[in-house]
């Protein structure tokens, strides 16, 4: 288990990092913790000719409140957001999340702009973000561009990322104080990426709610016009009103055959919206 | 009984010093070990030293019709065809019917599992290594893959080794007077099955291979359980003289059986280094190990059990399957386990009739070794999944039809329907204690009241007796490559009264560098400080079969009490001389021989006896202060250990989650050399019975390509998945060993994955729920909830 041979660089900047980028047309993998890529590497699923280490880009450690939202580096670390180094704007839900990420050893390490660029169904920040609404700034040399978390993730292991781009920063928007959010996963033993991962934001206020079913096959499902799964509407009474034939058959029609599978993604989303809290 | 007065036999008492036998000592390799300066086959540096990556087999089952080297890596890549006299790896039993396999060391012809061995890459690293072996191409014709035992059996299926006609290396049938129990009024069946593991310890296999022409001898390193078997093995598969050989196994982080085996890559690795004349290096890493060389424990039942209303227990009758894999691997062969199943399924339970089948099925996975516990684990599983159900028939509580059908104390030592001969102990008791410890009564009362989270909890109890230290009269039987005899232990009183015992077993968490002293203590009454083991190299210890089947203790810790006897006697008679006293007038005690003139040390009378001769009488006994002494228990047919194991669990029905929230252990290995040590190796043991329960899985595709090659699929218990578990420690010697010791390495895996079962049945039974395959994954819960929920809609 060693990787094949690479070429390996650390730039200094991000400009630097990005003409790297565009100078291997295709060829190069960014590095920053390597909690994914380092095995992928090792087990030589991926062979790529240049390794671009960014994990020294200073410019993508940044955290700071800007107006309404959290914009965070890509490469603050999970650690970084479980011991509060970071601003936060969701009321404890970042926080609560990313301490229960994997291993300490690997939260030291992992970075959030790594774990979305991996687009493992199965990350807790894909299923998570998408819940809380956040976006990302992809940038490559010619510019930037911004797009949700839903929009990102577009298969397992597949994301909208071009040749030549990197995932810059994610935007979190400040969870409302009439919103109720809750999280639930399945792992079979701790620290292992999750089977099932339930995320809702759920404001009986506004009427409106955010459901993410995460770590099935595909892309997390996204629900964001959620009424349905609460018998029609969305208020003060959508625990009791949620209705778990809906989101089975959402699973059904994500593709999802097994009906044990379903059923434990089902139990997990519940879980989430019974736990859920101001 | 006759031998009882063998037990605690002490000539030399050490007195009150805390080392001797039955002293919770702090081991003393953990000095070394835990400040990270042990010595694994992967820390060996040697001048010139190269690397070998393996190309090995992506088909389960193929045949080979060329290997295609780029022209820049000819020389540097060895195929089979280089090969030029090595023989094939042989593990014959003896057993009427084996079938043999030839088990190349680079595949020739066919492959017959993924992983298989096909091409040897050299490079002065294992990067540059693993270079060369991607750009080897195979051309293969695939084959149809044989990946269940089951259909494996069929006529008609494909072969793995097409002379023999079928895929069975062995057939056994066991039958003591079933037709006796055919008109039991409780008679239950099932299917039972345990999935296919790897060992996983924490070092994987490793080989650093030297020539030294000085000596004319082949120096093979390697992470080995049985180093002398492995010279054995190697010398028959390189056609070399004994002597020419030295393995040496260093420190060594774990094995389990594992590390019992001759592996093809040792003796690849030993041809290599002899054509190439420099040091060549093979360091298994995760993946190889998870594909292609330790696993273990597939084993299905089909299984009956006759009973009376009462609960006792009138018959088992079973067919027994275990997944062998591709080749009988060396030494234990590819029939041990399920010739172990047919002679151990009745348990510790009194049984009046009883028939077993037995076929071990070759397929295109990799060899079934003997892990921990060997077929115990999933005959434990099996018999004590169907105890609860007789129990469930009977509408009895489980413990008690244990407690009506186990062997009584006063029964011992009571001979069970397949012969085995169970030493001495009080099975019920150890039930009873489990019992109590977990509370059942209090259990019982919570379950009728329900959980507030939803979560269902059960209880599920087991027990086993395990047979250790068998001796040659048993693996006699099985007439396999490796017959156990005397264990011999060699023991030296160094100039400076400090002592070093050197032993042919091995140490690769047991903890035997301390244990092992401690019964030299017990004898001379030299400091553990000053005493030495000295194991894991042919050189340098006596012959021994080595660590497997929890024998280390009772044979090599009563060889070191048998040679350090011999070497007091002729201390004290050295010291006689030296007091000027009539040997009969002296003892040896405390690390002094003392009589009424006085005493003298055993420094004093080792420094007399090497540097001081001339102060010695004409006529002092000439043997000299080094011995070397064999020794074999008063029977050779085993120890018997045994332990009651009880789980309390919560299992989420909706999620499959279920959480060990209690956990007791009550056990019996009869008198304790350290019962630090002995809770270390149950605690041990505890956590791979875990895995078995409800983590651990090697699932294969239809065409035999194995699915967990990393340990994000293969999932370990953690340190967060392992309880607590509370240990109770009954003590009833073996009539028959040294001290009255007994084997307990493999016990505290064997337990588990039955009382964890059973205690999720216990939950789940009132939703119609019934397991009967390890593990015990969410998936399989959910899929039995949801099938039971459909089951009873259709009935309403």
């Amino acid at each position: 288990m060693k990787p094949a041979p690479f070429s390996y660089e650390r730039p200094r900047d991000l400009s630097a990092a990005l003409s790297m980028l565009a100078a291997s047309s295709g060829s190069a993998k960014i590095i920053a913790g390597g909690q994914s890529l380092g095995p992928m590497l090792n087990l030589r699923l991926v062979q790529p000719e240049l390794i671009v280490d960014i994990s020294g880009l200073s410019e993508l450690k940044r955290a700071e409140v800007s107006g309404n939202e959290l914009v965070l580096g890509a490469l603050v670390t999970h650690a970084d957001i479980e011991d509060g180094r970071t601003a936060d704007v969701t009321r404890g839900a970042m926080r609560a999340v990313a301490a229960n990420i994997a291993y300490r050893a690997v939260r030291n390490r992992g970075t959030i702009g790594g774990s979305l660029s991996h687009a493992d169904p199965a990350a807790d920040w894909v299923s998570a973000f998408a819940a809380l609404g956040a976006r990302l700034t992809l940038r490559n040399l010619a510019g930037a561009r911004m797009m949700a978390i839903e929009a990102f993730v577009v298969g397992a292991l597949e994301s909208a990322l071009h040749a030549g781009e990197i995932v810059e920063s994610v935007h979190v928007p400040a969870r409302t104080v009439s919103s109720h959010w809750g999280y639930a996963k399945s792992c079979r033993k701790t620290g292992e990426f999750a089977h099932a991962i339930g995320a809702v934001l759920v404001d009986p206020a506004a009427a409106s709610a955010r459901i993410v079913i995460g770590a099935i096959d595909t892309t997390p499902i996204v629900v964001t016009e959620a009424a349905e799964l609460f018998g029609g509407r969305i208020a003060a009474d959508y625990k009791q009103r949620f209705d778990t034939r809906v989101a089975d058959a959402l699973l059904a029609k994500a593709g999802i055959d097994d009906a044990a599978q379903r059923h434990i993604h089902v139990s997990v989303l519940k879980r989430a919206v019974l736990e859920a809290a101001a | 009984m006759e031998g009882a007065e063998l037990r605690n036999e002490r000539e030399f008492p050490s007195g009150k010093s805390g080392q001797g036998v039955g002293a919770r000592l702090p081991r003393k390799e953990d000095d070394r070990l835990m400040r990270g300066r042990g010595q694994y086959v992967a820390d060996i540096r040697l001048a010139g030293l190269q690397d070998v990556a393996f190309v090995r087999s992506p088909m389960a089952h193929a045949r080979i019709r060329g290997i295609h080297v780029p022209e820049r890596h000819r020389g540097s890549v060895f195929t089979a065809a280089d090969l030029v006299g090595i023989k094939p790896i042989r593990a014959v039993s003896g057993l009427p019917g084996f079938k043999i396999s030839e088990q190349p060391v680079l595949a020739t012809g066919k492959v017959r599992q993924v992983g298989e061995l096909v091409a040897m890459c050299l490079a002065p690293t294992r990067a540059e290594a693993e270079d060369i072996a991607a750009s080897v191409t195979l051309d293969l014709e695939e084959l149809p893959a044989i990946t269940d035992m089951l259909k494996a059996r069929e006529p008609g299926s494909a072969l793995v080794h097409e002379h023999w006609g079928d895929n069975v290396f062995l057939e056994t049938n066991y039958e003591v007077d079933i037709s006796a129990a055919l008109d039991a009024p409780i008679k239950v069946t099932r299917e039972i099955s345990t999935a296919r593991q790897c060992m996983s310890p924490l070092e994987g296999r490793g080989v650093v291979a030297t020539f030294d022409r000085r000596l004319d001898q082949l120096t093979l390193h390697s992470a080995a359980q049985m180093p002398h078997i492995t010279r054995s093995g190697l010398a028959e598969c390189l056609d070399m003289d004994e002597g020419q050989i030295r393995v040496i196994s260093p420190d060594v982080g774990g094995g389990f059986g594992h590390k019992g085996i001759l592996l093809p890559e040792e003796v690849c690795l030993s041809w290599l280094t002899m054509q190439r004349g420099h040091p060549v290096r093979w360091i298994e890493d995760r993946r190889e190990h998870l594909i292609a060389s330790s696993n273990c424990r597939e084993h299905h039942y089909k299984i009956t059990l006759y009973a009376d209303r009462d609960g006792t227990l009138r018959g088992i009758d079973c067919e027994a399957t275990v997944d062998s894999g591709a080749y009988s691997s060396y030494p234990f062969s590819a029939c041990l386990e399920a010739a172990q199943v047919a002679s151990i399924l009745p348990g510790p339970y009194k049984m009046p009739a009883y028939r077993c089948r037995t076929f071990s099925v070759a397929t295109n996975k990799c060899p079934i070794l003997p892990y921990r516990g060997v077929a115990r684990t999933g005959v434990c599983f099996a018999l004590e999944l169907m105890l609860d159900l007789v129990a469930t028939e009977a509408g009895l509580e489980p413990g008690e039809v244990r407690l009506r059908n186990l062997v009584q104390p006063e029964q011992m030592p009571f001979d069970n329907i397949t012969r085995k001969h169970f030493d001495s102990g009080d099975y019920p008791q150890a039930m009873r204690r489990a019992l109590a410890a977990i509370n059942i009564d209090a259990i019982r009362a919570r379950q009728s009241l329900g959980e507030t989270d939803g979560r269902r909890i059960g209880v599920g109890i087991s027990i086993y007796c395990e047979q250790a230290a068998h001796g040659t009269s048993v693996y006699a039987g099985w007439g396999i490559p490796m017959v156990p005899g005397h264990e011999q232990a060699s023991a030296r009183l160094t100039p400076d009264g400090g002592l070093e015992l050197r032993v042919g077993v091995h140490s690769h968490g047991q903890g035997m560098e301390t244990t092992l002293a401690q019964v030299a203590h017990e004898m001379l009454g030299i400091d553990v400080a000053k005493i030495r083991i000295i194991l894991g190299d042919t050189a340098m210890t006596p012959y021994s079969t080595g660590t497997w089947g929890s024998r280390s203790m009772v044979m090599a810790g009563g060889a070191v009490a048998t040679a350090c006897r011999e070497l007091g006697e002729r201390a004290l008679r050295i010291g006689a001389k030296l007091l000027q006293h009539d040997p009969a007038a002296v003892v040896l005690q405390n690390g002094e021989v003392c009589g009424v003139n006085g005493s003298v040390s055993l420094k004093t009378i080792a420094h007399t006896w090497y540097r001081r001769p001339q102060d010695l009488p004409a006529d002092v006994d000439p043997g000299g202060l080094e011995v070397t002494q064999g020794y074999k228990p008063v029977r050779d047919s085993g120890t018997f250990s045994y332990a009651a194991h009880a789980a309390l669990v919560a299992v989420d029905p909706d999620l499959g989650e279920v959480e060990i929230l209690d956990y007791v252990i009550v056990e019996d290995g009869g008198v304790l050399v350290n019962p630090l040590v002995v809770d270390g190796q149950i605690y041990g043991g505890l956590a791979q019975g875990i895995g078995t329960a409800l983590y651990e899985e090697m699932p294969f595709d239809a065409s035999g390509q194995p699915l967990a090659t990393t340990l994000a699929d293969y999932l370990l218990p953690g340190p967060t998945e392992v309880p607590a578990a509370r240990l109770d420690h009954m003590e009833t010697p073996s009539p028959y060993t040294q001290f009255g010791v007994k084997g307990i390495g493999e016990g505290g895996a064997i337990a588990p994955p039955a009382a964890i079962a059973n205690a999720v049945n216990d939950a789940l039974r009132p939703l119609g729920v019934e397991l009967m395959q390890s593990p015990i994954t969410p998936h399989r819960v959910v899929t039995a909830v949801l099938a039971a929920r459909a089951a009873e809609r259709s009935a309403a």
